[in-house]
């Protein structure tokens, strides 16, 4: 009998340890073992979430390099609450049961991470008036939050001899961040190698080794994992800035049989701009049942009208982009808690606040002024929505008093 | 006179070749290893209290102990002679002319973990003792200490060279194994560890040229009694590479029981400074280690001498310390422009980064820029405090020690010497003719008495 229930206890326990608990910034949240401490930080979502400029989840063996994701780590886990003693790249770092992790809490991650962004931006063109990028670009809304105006860099930038790669991609090296996620690609996605980084340090370049142009069926996709302005669509270069474009979601039965065939359509009237993969919130190219959702050649840069694709809606996308206004979804809507509290009752009217107060009044449409609405637009008695600021009895009134 | 492990034979006639070498003793420890468990052999090597002689100082005994042994899955034992540390060249020496004692060490030790294929990375620079090595390994198998069943033993034990292709960067532990396995040598994002996955995956354990050497001497007389030479946790003899402004540059074995002082102004090491010029200060450890003005080289804050040992020399950390590296002593008499030698290293450091990660490909080309600057005295004050924060931003937050290795040099020059680098940025035209000199570098240092 003994024994019995210490087997059970046993078994019990062995059920018991399926998950790690960890602590990222104040939140707890239990993950499987072996997941990294982004993608821990990913589930929670929001600030926690440290930026990843290099690490592409899809792709083998990427990430640790571009050092943005820096995260300081308070205790080991639970059988060894010591702290690490230095900052670690959450993309690369797996949790352990019981780690406490700072990120926006952390002073250290604050400084460290500012430094990077400088580091990352001292030597980049930001031409991003004329690049093809600015608005969907990882950098910018790196800089745009952790940057600082004005730089302490006095010297020139550096420059690379533009390589013409081929008829679909354009490589602008200048703009290259070396996150190596495009040499990855051209390792685990395309058939042939030919594609990777040549020389080493601050002179060290993404190439195709001889000029050779990229053939291969699936190298696009380099065009969607890169972070920059490095490698841009050439059948869409200068056409459009994105955020003028309607992304829209849509398939095609493609003839490739590892192509997925889902795609996002960025179109202007009904006119095709740009092909892309579907992306997720973090940027990256979503997966469908479980296949990460690469597209092929012909469908990125072939199939250029609304009649070769059938479309499935309005695409939304989530992103804290600098420019992610109008068709961006850039909120979640607050849950509405008033029912919730009154325990599924409805709200009851006391009191209409239109029968004692002037403002408010919803006959005024404020999108008819030119100007910030005043006290007097709400004013009962008259017309008054022509009224200048000169002539407003409140301004008048302190001109006198003059 | 201290005891000689590593050179005593060293200048014997025609030592780099096998019949010498092993008239003079040579091979006995591989003899002798193997009549041992090589549990045994890790725990003699433990007992010795060894450190890596690489750089980092590392437990060379606990550093195999962490070697995994999953069944069924080949071990790599991989000695890293990719010496390119400016300053450093001992390694050079002891593969030029004792490549046996090498080659012996990598037996034992292969035969200790438990590894049948063996390899030597080797800087490419050092084409022609990559020939070297290969001519004694042919030699020691020839003679039945490589190869299959060796002596009888049931061990089976080969040893490869591969030729570096002159990256610094390689001599970094998972950037060689990378190189080693074909490709770019980009270091690798640990964890893992190599002593878990290294080359090709395999556990793997990289140990330094001289390190590997020591095995023979600690299984020749013992761990116990290698222990008892040097004082504290600095045991055995160290090759120290010295050069400079010294009367008799070279490579010299010590025991880690003399003053640095002794070191320098004895005529049985470096025998004093050159023209009657005074020293202004010394970078005791391999470019990579910080600087340290004359009067903190010779004794540390407390006012004690320091010593030429692991201890001695990080006494007082960074603040007041440096660190024993890997031996390459540099000595810079009163004519030195430490803002000149400065620059110098940051420029070797921007042209060796890998460029994987950010802060050191991004970095170490600033700080070179700013410091050409300053030496050629279009610098601003404040590009000194500048150069203190870009190296304060990359420390620590890199994927390899390059980036440390970039940072620590600036950083110690700016400590110890910023009255240097501001009179370089007050007198712009003075400057690029005349030097700052040695000021007050060599001034006694002020101990406070504590009661």
């Amino acid at each position: 009998m003994l024994l019995c229930g210490l087997c059970m206890k046993q078994n019990n326990m062995a059920d018991e340890i399926k998950t790690f608990k960890v602590t990222i910034d104040n939140i707890t949240i239990d993950v499987a073992p072996g997941t990294t401490i982004l993608n821990a930080a990913r589930k929670i979502g929001g600030d926690v979430t440290p930026p990843a400029m290099c690490y592409y989840s899809k792709l083998e063996g990427s990430g640790g390099k571009c050092r943005t994701c820096l995260v300081e780590v308070a205790a080991g886990s639970t059988a060894d609450p010591r702290p690490m003693p230095k900052l670690v790249a959450s993309c690369r770092t797996t949790v352990m049961d019981g780690m406490v992790v700072k990120n926006m809490t952390s002073e250290k991650v604050t400084d460290a991470r500012n430094g990077v962004v400088e580091f990352l931006l001292i030597n980049h063109p930001l031409d991003c008036p004329i690049c093809d990028q600015a608005g969907e670009c990882h950098l910018q809304d790196l800089g745009y939050e952790h940057g600082k105006e004005g730089t302490r860099y006095k010297f020139a930038r550096r420059t690379f001899v533009k390589e013409d790669i081929g008829p679909y991609i354009q490589l602008h090296m200048t703009r290259c961040i070396l996150c190596y996620r495009c040499t990855y690609v051209a390792d685990q996605i395309t058939d042939k190698r030919i594609h990777g980084v040549v020389d080493r340090g601050d002179h060290a370049a993404i190439s195709t080794y001889i000029s050779k142009a990229i053939s291969n069926d699936f190298s696009g996709n380099m065009i969607d994992v890169c972070p920059v302005g490095a490698l841009t669509d050439k059948t869409f270069r200068f056409k459009n800035r994105v955020w003028f474009t309607k992304p829209v979601d849509a398939h095609r039965n493609c003839e490739n049989p590892k192509c997925c065939g889902k795609a996002t359509l960025w179109l202007r009237g009904d006119e095709v701009f740009r092909v892309t993969a579907r992306k997720d919130e973090w940027g990256e190219v979503q997966s469908f049942d479980g296949k990460t959702g690469w597209i092929c050649n012909t469908c990125r840069f072939d199939k250029k009208k609304t009649s070769d694709w059938t479309i499935d809606g309005l695409t939304t996308i989530s992103r804290h982009s600098v420019i992610g206004t109008n068709k961006y979804k850039t909120l979640t809507v607050p849950e509405e808690t008033v029912q919730k509290v009154m325990h599924g009752l409805n709200p009851k009217l006391i009191m209409d606040i239109h029968s004692v107060s002037e403002v408010n009044n919803q006959d005024i449409h404020l999108s008819n002024l030119n100007r910030p609405a005043q006290a007097a637009d709400f004013s009962k008695s008259g017309q008054h929505a022509s009224v200048s600021r000169e002539t407003n009895p409140g301004v008048k009134q302190l001109k006198d008093e003059k | 006179m201290s005891r000689k492990l590593l050179l005593e034979k060293a200048h014997v006639e025609g030592i780099r070749h096998f019949d010498v070498y092993r008239r003079e003793g040579g091979y006995r420890s591989v003899e002798k290893a193997l009549q041992m468990a090589p549990a045994d052999i890790v725990e003699e090597v433990k007992k010795s209290g060894l450190r890596g002689r690489g750089g980092a100082g590392f437990p060379t005994g606990m550093k195999w102990s962490f070697l995994a042994k999953p069944e069924g899955i080949p071990r790599y034992l991989v000695c890293n002679a990719d010496e390119s540390e400016p300053g450093t060249f001992k390694d050079r020496y002891l593969m030029e002319f004792i490549p046996h004692i090498l080659i012996e060490g990598m037996v034992v030790s292969a035969y200790a973990l438990g590894s049948n294929k063996n390899y030597i990375y080797i800087r490419g620079e050092y084409a022609w003792i990559a020939d070297i090595l290969e001519a004694a390994i042919d030699e020691a198998r020839n003679n039945g200490f490589l190869g299959k069943n060796i002596r009888g033993s049931g061990f089976d034990c080969e040893i490869y060279v591969q030729r570096g292709a002159g990256a610094y960067i390689c001599g970094e532990e998972t950037a060689l194994l990378e190189s080693l396995e074909g490709k770019r040598g980009n270091p690798r994002i640990k964890p893992p560890f190599p002593a878990v996955k290294g080359l090709w995956d395999c556990p793997t354990v990289v140990n330094n040229v001289e390190t590997l050497a020591a095995v023979v001497p600690i299984i020749n007389e013992g761990g116990e009694s290698y222990s008892k030479i040097g004082v504290g946790k600095s045991t055995g003899t160290k090759l120290i590479s010295a050069c400079g402004n010294i009367n008799k540059p070279g490579i010299y074995e010590i025991d880690m029981t003399i003053t640095v002082e002794e070191f320098i102004y004895s005529d049985e090491y470096c025998g004093g400074i050159p023209n009657g010029k005074r020293l202004k200060a010394c970078i005791p450890g391999g470019s990579s280690v910080p600087i340290l003005p004359a009067n903190l080289l010779l004794t540390t804050a407390k006012g004690e001498k320091r010593l030429m040992n692991y201890e001695s020399l990080s006494d007082g950390g960074f603040a007041t310390g440096t660190m024993m590296g890997s031996g390459g002593f540099i000595v810079l008499d009163e004519d030195q422009c430490i803002v000149k030698n400065t620059y110098t290293l940051a420029r070797f450091y921007r042209h060796e980064s890998c460029g994987q990660c950010s802060p050191c490909r991004e970095g170490t080309g600033w700080m070179e820029k700013i410091l050409k600057n300053i030496d050629e005295g279009k610098g601003a004050m404040s590009d000194i405090d500048l150069l203190w924060d870009i190296q304060r931003k990359i420390e620590g937050n890199t994927i390899c020690p390059l980036g440390d290795a970039a940072a620590w040099p600036v950083a110690a020059a700016i400590r110890h010497f910023r009255d240097e680098f501001e009179w370089h940025v007050k007198n712009p035209e003075l400057c690029l003719t005349k030097n700052y000199g040695l000021a007050h570098y060599a001034d006694p240092i002020h101990v406070p008495v504590t009661a």
